[in-house]
């Protein structure tokens, strides 16, 4: 199993969740999140006052999918966020050693 | 003000009692103003730095204020008697012009809460509450009282004697409470991480609705300033209006050339900066007039406020660049635009008066200026050496409204924040809750 981690913008998020349904991928975690990549962040204007602000608004994806699908996901997430403009995001993958179901206990590929 | 009526009169009253209420709004109305521009973690502090000024100014001015400022002029057109202390020997029938004396008491006590609230934006994030409890009545007493007798009260050196004008108060309220700013965050010394971290204000819908009210409010100051229900009320309504919308377009143009961007605190700030101008003028200019007085104002204030990058103080919400920079404006430009019609007599340079009133305005911008800043610059000195005037360290980082006022005011987390470790239900009563069923 893997778990693939993608940080896209806010407004792709739609479109990756869509494309994720599409593949039958059963559920995801979002969380809100901010960073930068190489652009840096955006400036804001407050009288006159110019802030460079660092951080910029991302999404956070997380999913976790058996290994025989993992590289069409990540294409997917990846087709799906991609906008071609700085500040699309990342996303990458790690082995995954157990996931257990709260439910009901259950372990491995089953509790996916 | 006229006293020639001696006679109380009903549509005059009505409208300065309406007039007193919306000037009493402006208060709230400068705590969301300046409450949505600072950080998050001292919004609460902020809020109530103007709040408590309201109970503070109150107790003062009905105690010594009102008299020192109004009572009759004790000393050379310097400060008033000590006669009315406790608005003593005024009742419901005492008059003064055509309306109570204890409304235009309670009228001009509104003017003194907002400024004394003023001057908290320079000292904002960093200000010790204990001290601002301190400072704002006895301030009151020796920057403002003084200020507003000369102004104001009977035989006043700035209006009476000297005879400048100033209609609603740019003197008394703008001017002395933009160099009382300066002073206090000279006093003070810059915030934590000023010029290299990012102060941005946390809550802009917050900022223009407080500007809105600020705005709703000044036609009270300003129209209630002709102390009656008349067409002089009716002329500085209409100039408080056009003044306010020539100075938020005015800023807005700057910043679009400047930055690239007309922004909501700048149609906020510019808003302001016009209605501020207009203060000491809307009883003295045409319409076109107002019209200027609002534009030069919005213009030249949204260029003043970065001075404090460039000269290293740090007035937190530019206190300094939009009242005492556009009260000075607007004060000075009386000189060039009064008019006959408007003061009936006094005319400005472009109507033919000459450069004699330009003078007595510039001479009594001056002369308040420097004692606001200089009886101030010392108060502050005086109390951060008794009690201390600037907030720890830790205060500041952890923000004031947690360490001062044990309150936060947003909770965005979806975890709880645990249980309440005291409360004031009497002892034992817990007892009885666990034995109902």
């Amino acid at each position: 199993m893997k778990l693939i981690t993608a940080i896209v913008k806010p407004y792709r998020l739609d479109a990756v969740k869509t494309a994720l349904q599409e593949l039958g991928v059963q559920g995801l975690t979002v969380t809100e999140a901010s960073g930068y990549g190489r652009q840096r962040g955006h400036t804001e204007v407050y009288r006159g006052a110019e802030y460079r602000v660092d951080l910029v608004p991302k999404a956070r994806i997380e999913v976790v999918v058996e290994d025989a699908v993992a590289d069409e996901v990540i294409d997917a997430i990846v087709s799906a966020a991609q906008t071609g403009k700085i500040g699309d995001g990342k996303v990458w993958a790690v082995p995954v050693e157990t996931v257990v179901r709260v439910r009901t206990g259950e372990r491995g590929p089953d509790a996916l | 003000m006229t006293l020639a009526a001696a006679r109380i009169d009903t549509g005059d009253t009505a409208w300065l009692l309406a007039a007193t209420a919306l000037v009493l709004l402006m208060t709230p109305g400068l705590a969301l103003f300046y409450g949505g521009m600072v950080r998050a973690k001292s919004v609460l502090n902020m809020l109530m730095m103007s709040f408590v000024s309201i109970a503070l100014v109150t107790v003062v001015w009905l105690v010594a204020g009102y008299s020192l400022a109004f009572g009759d002029d004790a000393f050379a057109g310097l400060v008033g008697g000590l006669g009315q202390s406790g608005m003593s020997g005024l009742g419901p029938g005492s008059v003064h012009g055509s309306v109570p004396t204890l409304l235009f008491a309670a009228f001009q006590l509104t003017f003194a809460i907002v400024t004394a609230a003023l001057i908290s934006g320079a000292v904002a994030d960093r200000a010790k509450f204990s001290a601002w409890l301190v400072f704002v009545p006895v301030w009151t007493l020796l920057v403002y009282v003084p200020v507003s007798h000369w102004v104001w009260g009977p035989g006043g050196w700035i209006v009476d004697r000297l005879g400048a004008l100033d209609f609603a108060g740019g003197l008394p309220v703008e001017i002395t409470s933009g160099a009382s700013g300066l002073a206090l965050c000279l006093v003070l010394g810059p915030r934590l991480g000023f010029k290299r971290d990012a102060m941005r204000p946390h809550n802009l819908p917050m900022v223009i609705l407080g500007a809105g009210l600020l705005w709703f409010g000044w036609f009270g100051f300003n129209a209630g300033s002709a102390l009656g229900a008349n067409g002089l009320a009716a002329a500085a309504f209409l100039n408080t209006l056009a003044a306010g919308c020539t100075g938020l377009l005015g800023w807005l143009v700057v910043e679009q050339r400047r930055d690239g961007h007309p922004t909501t605190l700048g149609a906020a700030s510019g808003a302001v900066a016009g209605l501020v101008a207009i203060t000491p003028s809307c009883g003295t200019v045409s319409l076109l007039g107002a019209l200027v007085v609002g534009l030069a104002a919005g213009v030249v204030c949204s260029y003043a406020v970065s001075w404090k990058f460039r000269l290293n103080y740090d007035d937190s919400l530019d206190v300094v660049g939009v009242h005492l920079v556009g009260g000075v404006i607007g004060t000075l430009l009386i000189g060039l635009f009064a008019e006959r019609a408007m003061t009936g007599g006094a005319e400005g340079l472009f109507y033919g008066g000459g450069l004699v009133p330009l003078g007595r305005q510039l001479l009594a911008v001056v002369a308040v200026a420097v004692y606001a800043f200089g009886v101030t610059y010392g108060l502050g000195r005086l109390l951060d050496r008794v009690m201390g005037f600037r907030a720890s360290e830790e205060q500041e980082h952890t923000g004031l409204d947690l360490t001062v006022h044990a309150e936060t005011a947003y909770d965005h987390g979806v975890l709880g924040h645990g249980a309440p470790v005291s409360h004031s239900v009497p002892a034992g009563s817990a007892q009885k809750v666990k034995a109902q069923p």
